[in-house]
C-alpha cells in the first residue's frame, strides 16, 4: 500500500501508464453501463403492438345528430365528437378572445367548411379527468376533479387547466366521413 | 455513544457457536444489537412504533407476496382477478382485506413515528443521517401504496392512476418522456397494469434494505428519548432484553387489535366505494380523492391555482422535511423542555389534520381559500418558525441525566441498569 503511493508521488513514467489504464477502465465501465442500461429504458417505451394498434380510425357521422356528443377512443385515448347545434355556433363565435384562459377563435377549433364538427380530446389538461358534458356555465363541460370548465368548442374558459382540450390530427374524407389519425394523407 | 456497539457481552459456550462465531459473528452482532444494546431506560410507548412499522412491513410483504399468486397484472382481467381471490380462493378475502388495511395501519403508524421523531427533535445532530434514510423510507412507501392502489384496476385506480401520472408530465421538457415511460403506451392502459405491478412488487425490498440501514445508523447513534439528552452513564439505561423487546411485542399486540378491527368489522372504511367498479376510461367519478394518507399533500395540490405551481408545492411538502435538521436553530431538541415551539409543534400537528380534511372536500369556494391558508402555514412553520424560534426562546433548564427525568432530582438507586423495584422482589410479582 505504502509502496503505491510513493510511485504516484514520483510519477514517473510507470504513474503514466497505470494513470491511462485507470482511465481507460473508468471510461469503458462508464460506456458500458449507459450502453446497458439503454435497452432496459427503451424497453418501457410504448412498444410495436401499442404503436400498430394506434392506427387512423374512421367515424361514421351519418347518425350523429345535432348537438349530440359521441366518445370514441384512438390510441386509447378519449376523443369527442361533437355536432354542434346552430346557436351554439353562433354563441362561440361571439365570445371575445379577452375572455378566454388560452386564446383561440372559432375558426381554429373547427376545419374550414365543417363548422359544425368539433373534434377534441377528451381528457382535461389539468391532470386527465373526463368533463362531464352538458355541465358548467359555457355550453361545454366541466371537469369532477378540480373544478376547471370548458365551452363548447372545448377552449378552457374557467382553471385549473392551463389549455384548451387539444385538437388530435384528423380529416374529413367526405361530408359523413372522418377519418381520426390522420391529417394532409400522413399518418400522425 | 459509539460505544453502543463496544458493549457485546456475547460469549459463545457451545463448540458449534465457537467454532461458527469466530467464521462469522452473526449471534454476536444480533446479541450486541438487539440484546445487548443500551436504550434510554424514560422511553414512552412513542418509541414503540419502530417495531411496530417493521411488523407492518413484514405483513405487507407476507401478503402480497401470497396475493400476487392469485392475481392477473392483465388491464381485462385484473378487475375479475381480485373478485376471484375475494369469492373463489381459500381465505383471499383475508389476505386481501389485510393488506389493504395493512397500508393503512402502516401510515398511521409511520404518522405516530413521524411526528414524535419531530416533537422529541430526534432528527437533530448527530442523528441527521438516521432521519434522511427515515424521509426516503417514506418517499418509497408513497410510491409502493400508489402503485399498489392502481393495481385491483378499479374507477378510483384508473382515475388514481391518471391523475398521478398527468402530475408527472407537468415537470417541464422531460414530463412527457416520464409519462410515456410510465404509461407505456398513449394512456394509462395493459403495458401500464403490467410494470406498476412489477414495481409494486419491487420497492418494498427496497424499503427494507433501506430499513436495514436506518436501523444501523439507530445502533450507531443511540437512540434519543422523551428528556432529549444522551445517555451519560450506565444508570441512564437499561438493556435492550428484555426491556425494549418485552416493550416493543405488546405494543405490536396491541396495535394489531386495531389492525384486526378494521380487517373483521370495517374492512371497506378506509377505501372509495367506486374502486368496486370496473375501471372505465371514458367516465370518471364524480368526485375523486386519493386515499386518507395523502390527502393533506392533495390539499395543496389543489390550494395552488397553477398546475406547474401545485406540483412543485405537494413534493416540495414532502422533501421540506428532510431540511428539519438544519432549520431548526435549537440546541434543545425535546418540546418538553421548550414551552414556546412546543405549542407552534402542535399548532402545525393540527394544521396538517385540517390540510387532511380539506383534501377530502370539494374543490371550490371556501375550501379552496382555507387551502391555501394551511398551506401557507405548513411552509412557514418550516421557514420561519423553525428557525426564528429556535433563535429567540429561552428553552426549561434541561435534567441533570435521564436517570433524573425517571426518579426525581437528588435521588439515587441502588443496583446499575435496573428500574427501581422492576427485579427487587420478583417472588411477589407471579
Amino acid at each position: 500500500m505504502a509502496d503505491t503511493t510513493v510511485t504516484h508521488a514520483t510519477a514517473g513514467p510507470e504513474g503514466t501508464k497505470r494513470d491511462f489504464l485507470f482511465l481507460a477502465t473508468g471510461a469503458g465501465l462508464a460506456v458500458g453501463t449507459a450502453a446497458v442500461a439503454w435497452p432496459f429504458v427503451a424497453s418501457m417505451a410504448p412498444d410495436a403492438a401499442t404503436i400498430a394498434a394506434g392506427a387512423p380510425l374512421d367515424v361514421d357521422l351519418t347518425p350523429i345528430q345535432d348537438g349530440q356528443i359521441v366518445n370514441v377512443f384512438w390510441r386509447g385515448k378519449l376523443i369527442f365528437v361533437r355536432k354542434l347545434t346552430e346557436k351554439e355556433i353562433a354563441d362561440m363565435k361571439a365570445i371575445p378572445l379577452s375572455q378566454m384562459i388560452d386564446p383561440a377563435p372559432f375558426s381554429d377549433r373547427v376545419k374550414a367548411g365543417h363548422d359544425q364538427w368539433l373534434v377534441a380530446y377528451g381528457n382535461c389538461t389539468h391532470l386527465g379527468c373526463v368533463p362531464i358534458s352538458s355541465s358548467g356555465n359555457f355550453e361545454g363541460w366541466a371537469c369532477p376533479c378540480h373544478g376547471s370548465q370548458f365551452d363548447a368548442v372545448g377552449r378552457v374558459r374557467r382553471g385549473p387547466a392551463p389549455i384548451n382540450l387539444p385538437i388530435p390530427p384528423y380529416a374529413f374524407e367526405s361530408d359523413t366521413k372522418l377519418k381520426i389519425g390522420e391529417e394532409g394523407g400522413k399518418a400522425a | 455513544m459509539s460505544s453502543a456497539h463496544a458493549t457485546s457481552t456475547y460469549v459463545p459456550k457451545s463448540r458449534l457457536a465457537k467454532w461458527f462465531e469466530s467464521r462469522l459473528p452473526l449471534v454476536g452482532l444480533v446479541h450486541s444489537s438487539f440484546v445487548a444494546f443500551p436504550v434510554p431506560r424514560n422511553l414512552n410507548y412513542f418509541w414503540t412504533f419502530g417495531a411496530i412499522l417493521i411488523a407492518f412491513l413484514g405483513i405487507q410483504i407476507i401478503t402480497g407476496v401470497w396475493l400476487a399468486m392469485h392475481y392477473d397484472p392483465n388491464a381485462s382481467n385484473a378487475f375479475e382477478s381480485v373478485e376471484h381471490i375475494m369469492r373463489d380462493v381459500n381465505y383471499g378475502w383475508l389476505l386481501r382485506y389485510a393488506h389493504a388495511n395493512g397500508a393503512s395501519m402502516f401510515f398511521v403508524a409511520v404518522y405516530v413515528h413521524i411526528f414524535r421523531n419531530l416533537y422529541y427533535g430526534s432528527y437533530k445532530a448527530p442523528r441527521e443521517v438516521l432521519y434522511l434514510l427515515g424521509v426516503i423510507i417514506y418517499l418509497l412507501m408513497m410510491a409502493t401504496a400508489f402503485l399498489g392502489y392502481t393495481l385491483p384496476w378499479g374507477q378510483m385506480s384508473f382515475w388514481g392512476a391518471t391523475v398521478i401520472t398527468n402530475i408527472l408530465a407537468a415537470i417541464p421538457i422531460v414530463g412527457d418522456t416520464i409519462q410515456s415511460l410510465l404509461w407505456g403506451g398513449y394512456s394509462v392502459g395493459n403495458p401500464t397494469i403490467n410494470r406498476f405491478f412489477s414495481l409494486h412488487f419491487l420497492l418494498p425490498w427496497m424499503i427494507a434494505g433501506v430499513v436495514v440501514l436506518h436501523v444501523w445508523a439507530l445502533h450507531v447513534t443511540g437512540q434519543n428519548n422523551p428528556a432529549g439528552i444522551p445517555i451519560k452513564s450506565s444508570k441512564d439505561a437499561v438493556p435492550f432484553t428484555p426491556y425494549a423487546t418485552v416493550k416493543d411485542v405488546f405494543a405490536v399486540v396491541v396495535f394489531m387489535i386495531l389492525f384486526a378491527w378494521f380487517i373483521f368489522y370495517q374492512p371497506n372504511y378506509l377505501g372509495h366505494a367506486d374502486n368496486y367498479v370496473p375501471a372505465n376510461p371514458s367516465v370518471t367519478p364524480a368526485h375523486i380523492v386519493p386515499e386518507w394518507y395523502f390527502l393533506p399533500f392533495y390539499a395543496i395540490l389543489r390550494a395552488v391555482p397553477d398546475k406547474l405551481g401545485g406540483v412543485i408545492l405537494m413534493f416540495g411538502a414532502v422533501i421540506i422535511l428532510a431540511f428539519a435538521p438544519w432549520l431548526d436553530t435549537s440546541r434543545v431538541r425535546s418540546c418538553n423542555y421548550r414551552p414556546v415551539y412546543r405549542v407552534f409543534f402542535w399548532v402545525f400537528a393540527v394544521n396538517a389534520v385540517i390540510l387532511g380534511w380539506l383534501g377530502a372536500k370539494p374543490p371550490e369556494g371556501g375550501y379552496v381559500i382555507a387551502s391555501q391558508i394551511c398551506t401557507v402555514y405548513y411552509f412557514a412553520h418550516f421557514l420561519i418558525v423553525m428557525p426564528l424560534v429556535g433563535l429567540f426562546e429561552t428553552p426549561d433548564r434541561l435534567p441533570g441525566s435521564i436517570l433524573e427525568t425517571v426518579t426525581g432530582p437528588g435521588k439515587q438507586v441502588s443496583g446499575s441498569g435496573m428500574p427501581a423495584g422492576a427485579a427487587a422482589e420478583p417472588a411477589k410479582r407471579g
